[in-house]
């Protein structure tokens, strides 16, 4: 909403604040005032001029010479406007005059003839272009009204106004009237304010001679109004009028339609004006829209209509959309003498539905929707009446014709001092309660500490105690309260097991040198199902999709965070950047139906994406990419962190490198899986060498237990045995690890694999493994027979089972 | 024999003295103090002494024995740390070459952004609470006093999945939720950080993704004058000691009344610059106390509790306090953005 400050000043006494301190109060207490402009650059020595005489340049066939009387004296000046014509009073730029844009006027000679000041255009006067009336747009500016010649021109024209634009919330629809503002701005800075009375001098002929209405609708239109006005005659509005109009940033255009435009601002509430003798019948019915029915508006669109629509007809055909556009053919024109004024109520769905469905939003549809002052829309019928008698010429019948079903009760909130005091934590009196009251203009009957409050109908927010308590602070002022902190018994906050868990295993990763990512959860459709864990496949029908989504890019919601991830990889890969290691903790979401219907289930997953080289050491020649046993290196660290036994099994997984892909398992479970991605998809992403984890991170924390119990430091000494075992190449040395840590349990506590060897002194198709094995005994020293006895069981069964063979 | 033997620790020490190395040295230790060397000798011929002269040959014999041990030890020293100094000299190294690398990484910004914002709060007695992106129409909208219809729920500005699912378009459904979890009696203190989502067009200042955190107090006799101390206290841990804030009306369907809290703006500490369009503030984050709806229907009783809540986003805090001016910064992953905020 633009506020003009010339204007509001018609009504409050702003009291000596600059525009700037009104901001902040309105601001501090209400609305959030988002600029304070003026309307215009600051200009000096425009007047108004008197085009005395206007010929040809003597020396050019589109320039007038023209004399002009600006008061002290009579200036030549030559000027291009096509509109120009002697006996104009016109808007004179005198020599030493600084315009918008710091355009200093300075006497010149035009094609040999001197010229002293400029005849200007309201865009040279900084009139924004859409504001500026059609038959100014492309001339000069023509005074219509009776001015006086060498008056300042600025101020006639407004432009010394200051524009204060407030931001307002859904709430507040009472400031998308000027009444509202004054209201407001009164209650603020504490000062009178009574709007105006209309007053009409109505001919005794009664308005219902002309015209009937009929509501079949009153759910959606509980109040219509139709005031006749005879003989009007189209022309300009008065210059105050139109003024004002474009300091609202509304274009003027006559003085009917300007009219209607000013009450609006005014008042809030929305008018339409037909012209009666092309309304097509006598009588106005309001109705639902019949299904495919057909308007043409304002705008010359045919519009289809639905029942949901409400219209105006004729008795036979719509001639408006109710509150959002009236019909072509009933158009207020030129040569319009009588018209029909509409004042009505219509409700806030009616309004929003049509006007959503047809794509219109305007001025008065926002009011509409917002809901409007049921109190005032009479009186905004009247208040166009009177315009229209004073500056169109206007005879207005007796009475308004009107179907009237609408509640224009007041709300009653009852609030008590100590009520208001106990919410807000303040020590406000009775008497400051009064006085707050009597600022806003609410009515309120006191009895000690409880006030009946009757909310004036302009403020339909206010219907609760919380409303009124709202109403209360602000104006008493929220920097009034006091600084206090939440009493009651406090709770020791804190993090939650999987909080925690989530911090400590980001922090481990980041150690590890990982950083960490946030990518989208919707992803396109290809991308959604790609490079998901087994797992998660099996419970997942397929990728929730979104009913209407805002670009194919982000259609569906992720089953895996690896395809954003690997994209994000891509992104820095294109701009140089390929050393990269990333991890990232976030939802992936699961439904177990084709057709979503509850919630899918939204699982925390951690996953990783690394590229490049992971350790650079560039004078000692060390360089090291990232390979498999980087990422595996990562995820065994997690399992040491959390302290879960994780296995892997070589996977062949889409997507996956067939022969460095494992899946991730714990107690049998799978819960992740880590590899190169297939060459493939790294060719298609323009990515090198590229290896990746996934884990589902809930298994991870679920499990995870606390360590409550001391571990006693081993007090014995452990014993350390080295074997080489030969085995076929095929066979997987974690298997083999795990067969000795089975046989020699209990006395071997853990298998490390130091060397793994394939060439020469070995059959081929063979490799040799050597493990080092800790044989340990918590309670006392081991014996070297038995841990020979242990030994000797060990590689019966590593040969039982693998086939291996201590190598000689 | 007491003349040969002081002939011998002569001779002894003074070879003693020119051994130039511990090879040498051994050499003359094996010489004069073995068990083939003269001083055994010596000892050996003590039975043609007599019985007072032999104890005495033999102190002596002792002391010579001492003697030299002594001086070849000393010189062996002396020799051991020569060889040592001249191994550490070949030893030395160009301390001003660079180290191995240390591969580190760092959590992400907004990470960093909402646990502080988290460790605030904690400190402050709450809990830190998190709900499901894919919301129910019901807790997305409904609990929070937004029923069918109403005009700030447009099916425009929201990720719809079905007609009852969508992906949640900000935090405050785990208000709701928490509330129904503590079952209309218990108080509530808590703080929800996560990911929200809206139908945005991907620009400098809109992302169809972005994070929020939202606060929720309920108890008997919640304040206004709380909400306004815990933000206090929030803002100035936050943003700073020196830094003021304010609160001006707004609205919001779950709030009443509603509010913004602006800070002092840290530019021009409040006397107005381009950084805050020259109103000396800066919004931070919107809240206000539970609209009694809101707490009815998640069974509190709006007679006997009230309560505040609060909302903020992490990518405005960041953008704030880091400068950073484009909100698509936090979700392409640049890893120079990512490693430049390393010690946020
Ligand atoms: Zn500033």
């Amino acid at each position: 909403m633009l506020v003009s400050l010339n204007w509001l000043k018609q009504y409050v006494d702003i009291n000596g604040h600059t525009p700037e301190e009104l901001a902040e109060l309105i601001t501090k207490t209400g609305i959030e005032v988002e600029s304070v402009a003026p309307i215009a650059e600051k200009m000096t020595d425009v007047v108004v001029g008197h085009v005395q005489s206007c010929e040809q340049h003597p020396n050019a066939d589109k320039l007038n010479l023209c004399q002009v009387d600006v008061g002290e004296e009579t200036l030549q000046i030559i000027c291009g406007a096509p509109n120009i014509a002697s006996g104009q009073k016109v808007a004179v730029a005198k020599p030493g005059a600084v315009l918008p844009g710091d355009f200093k006027i300075k006497k010149a000679k035009l094609r040999g003839v001197e010229s002293n000041g400029m005849i200007c255009s309201l865009q040279e006067l900084g009139v924004d272009e859409k504001d500026v009336p059609k038959e100014f747009a492309d001339g000069i500016f023509v005074f219509h009204d009776e001015v006086k010649i060498g008056d300042n021109a600025v101020e006639l024209l407004n432009l010394d106004d200051i524009i204060i634009e407030l931001g307002l919330t859904p709430n507040r629809a009472d400031c998308l009237s000027m009444l509202g503002v004054a209201y407001e701005v009164a209650a603020i800075l504490d000062q009178p304010f009574t709007p105006q009375e209309e007053v009409i001098n109505p001919v005794e002929e009664p308005a219902a001679d002309y015209i009937s209405v009929k509501v079949e609708a009153p759910d959606l239109n509980p109040y219509y109004g139709a005031f006749i006005i005879k003989d009007v005659k189209i022309g300009p509005s008065p210059l105050w009028l139109r003024n004002r109009l474009i300091a609202a940033g509304v274009r003027p255009i006559n003085n009917v339609v300007d009219i209607t435009n000013y009450v609006l601002l005014e008042y809030g509430q929305p008018l339409h004006a037909f012209d009666l003798d092309r309304f097509g019948s006598d009588q106005v019915v309001v109705r639902r829209a019949k299904e495919n029915e057909t308007i043409t508006t304002l705008d010359e669109q045919e519009r289809i209509l639905k029942p949901e629509h409400l219209v105006i007809t004729n008795g036979e055909q719509p001639t408006a959309i109710a509150g959002v556009m009236g019909g072509a053919d009933s158009e207020v024109q030129e040569d319009t003498t009588n018209i029909l004024l509409e004042a009505a109520y219509f409700h806030p769905n009616a309004v929003r539905t049509s006007s959503k469905d047809h794509g219109l939003r305007s001025e008065a549809s926002t009011r509409y929707e917002k809901g409007v002052d049921p109190n005032r829309v009479n009186l905004a019928g009247k208040k166009a009446c009177e315009l229209l008698e004073k500056y169109a010429e206007g005879t207005v019948l007796n009475g308004v014709v009107e179907f009237d079903d609408l509640n224009r009760e007041p709300e009653q909130v009852e609030i008590t001092t100590s009520h208001i005091n106990e919410r807000l934590g303040t020590g406000i009196s009775d008497e400051e309660i009064a006085d707050i009251l009597r600022r806003l203009q609410f009515g309120y009957e006191q009895n000690g500490e409880l006030f009946k409050v009757t909310v004036p109908t302009r403020r339909g927010d206010v219907e609760l105690f919380e409303d009124m308590l709202e109403e209360i602070a602000r104006i008493y002022g929220y920097d009034n309260l006091p600084y206090t902190l939440p009493g009651g018994a406090s709770q020791a906050g804190g993090l939650t097991l999987h909080q925690q868990l989530k911090r400590k295993v980001k922090n481990y990763l980041q150690g590890a040198g990982l950083d960490e990512t946030i990518t989208y959860s919707l992803t396109k459709a290809n991308r959604a199902e790609q490079l998901v864990s087994r797992e998660v496949k099996e419970q997942a029908k397929a990728a929730v999709r979104l009913a209407m989504p805002m670009s194919e890019e982000h259609s569906h919601l992720r089953l895996s965070i690896l395809p954003e991830l690997l994209d994000s990889l891509s992104y820095n890969i294109a701009r140089k950047q390929t050393d990269l290691a990333y991890y990232e903790l976030g939802t992936v979401f699961i439904s177990e139906e084709e057709q979503v219907i509850v919630q899918p289930k939204e699982q925390l997953r951690l996953s990783g994406a690394l590229t490049g080289e992971w350790h650079v050491h560039p004078w000692q020649q060390e360089k090291k990419s990232v390979d498999f046993f980087v990422v595996k290196g990562i995820v065994e660290g997690l399992s040491e962190l959390l302290d879960l036994p994780l296995s892997y099994q070589q996977a062949k997984l889409p997507d996956m490198h067939p022969g460095r892909t494992a899946e991730v398992f714990l107690n049998n479970q799978v819960i992740g899986f880590i590899g190169q991605i297939h060459p493939k998809l790294q060719n298609d992403l323009d990515l090198k060498e590229t290896y990746v984890f996934d884990l589902n991170a809930e298994v991870l924390f679920d499990s995870y237990e606390i360590e409550e119990a001391f571990q006693a430091i081993p007090k014995y000494p452990s014993i350390n045995r080295d074997i080489a075992l030969v085995v076929d190449e095929q066979s997987f040395a974690g298997e083999i690890a795990d067969t000795i840590l089975e046989a020699g349990a209990p006395l071997v506590k853990d298998v490390r694999i130091f060397d793994v060897y394939q060439g020469e002194h070995l059959e081929s198709g063979k490799k040799s493994i050597a493990f080092n094995l800790l044989y340990m005994d918590p309670n006392r020293t081991l014996k070297d027979q038995e841990v020979e006895k242990a030994h000797e069981k060990i590689l019966s069964a590593v040969k039982e089972r693998h086939q291996a063979e201590l190598r000689g | 024999m007491k003349d040969r033997l002081q002939e011998l620790q002569s001779e002894a020490l003074g070879k003693v003295q020119q051994a130039e190395d511990l090879k040498a040295l051994q050499d003359v230790r094996i010489a004069y103090l073995g068990k083939k060397g003269p001083i055994t000798e010596v000892l050996r011929g003590m039975g043609k002494l007599s019985k007072e002269e032999r104890p005495v040959i033999g102190q002596l014999a002792n002391e010579v024995r001492e003697t030299i041990s002594e001086a070849i030890q000393t010189k062996q020293n002396k020799l051991e740390e020569e060889a040592l100094e001249k191994q550490l000299e070949e030893e030395s190294i160009d301390v001003t070459l660079p180290g191995r690398p240390v591969q580190i990484g760092g959590p992400h910004l907004l990470t960093s952004i909402i646990e502080e914002i988290e460790d605030l709060f904690i400190g402050m007695g709450f809990e830190i609470k998190e709900g499901p992106e894919v919301e129910t129409d019901y807790y997305n909208f409904e609990a929070l006093n937004l029923p069918k219809g109403h005009p700030a729920r447009d099916m425009q500005d929201s990720f719809y999945i079905t007609e009852e699912l969508l992906l949640r378009t900000h935090t405050s459904p785990v208000q709701a939720r928490t509330m129904k979890q503590k079952d209309g009696h218990e108080p509530v203190r808590m703080i929800c950080p996560g990911k929200v989502y809206r139908r945005d067009t991907d620009d400098a200042t809109h992302s169809h993704q972005f994070t929020q955190v939202e606060g929720l107090v309920v108890d008997e006799n919640i304040k206004m004058s709380d909400l306004k101390g815990v933000l206090n206290a929030f803002a100035k841990q936050m943003f700073g000691s020196e830094r003021d804030i304010r609160l001006r009306p707004s609205f919001f369907p779950f709030t009443e009344p509603s509010v913004e809290m602006d800070i002092s703006c840290k530019v021009c500490g409040g006397d107005g610059c381009s950084v805050c369009k020259g109103t000396g503030w800066i919004e931070i984050l919107g809240a206000g106390m539970v609209h009694p709806n809101v707490l009815e229907m998640a069974g509190y009783d709006p007679n006997v509790y009230s309560g505040f809540a609060f909302g903020m986003g992490p990518e405005r805090i960041a953008m704030l306090k880091y400068g950073v001016d484009d909100i698509r910064h936090f979700y392409t992953n640049d890893i120079r953005f990512l490693k430049q905020y390393h010690k946020a």
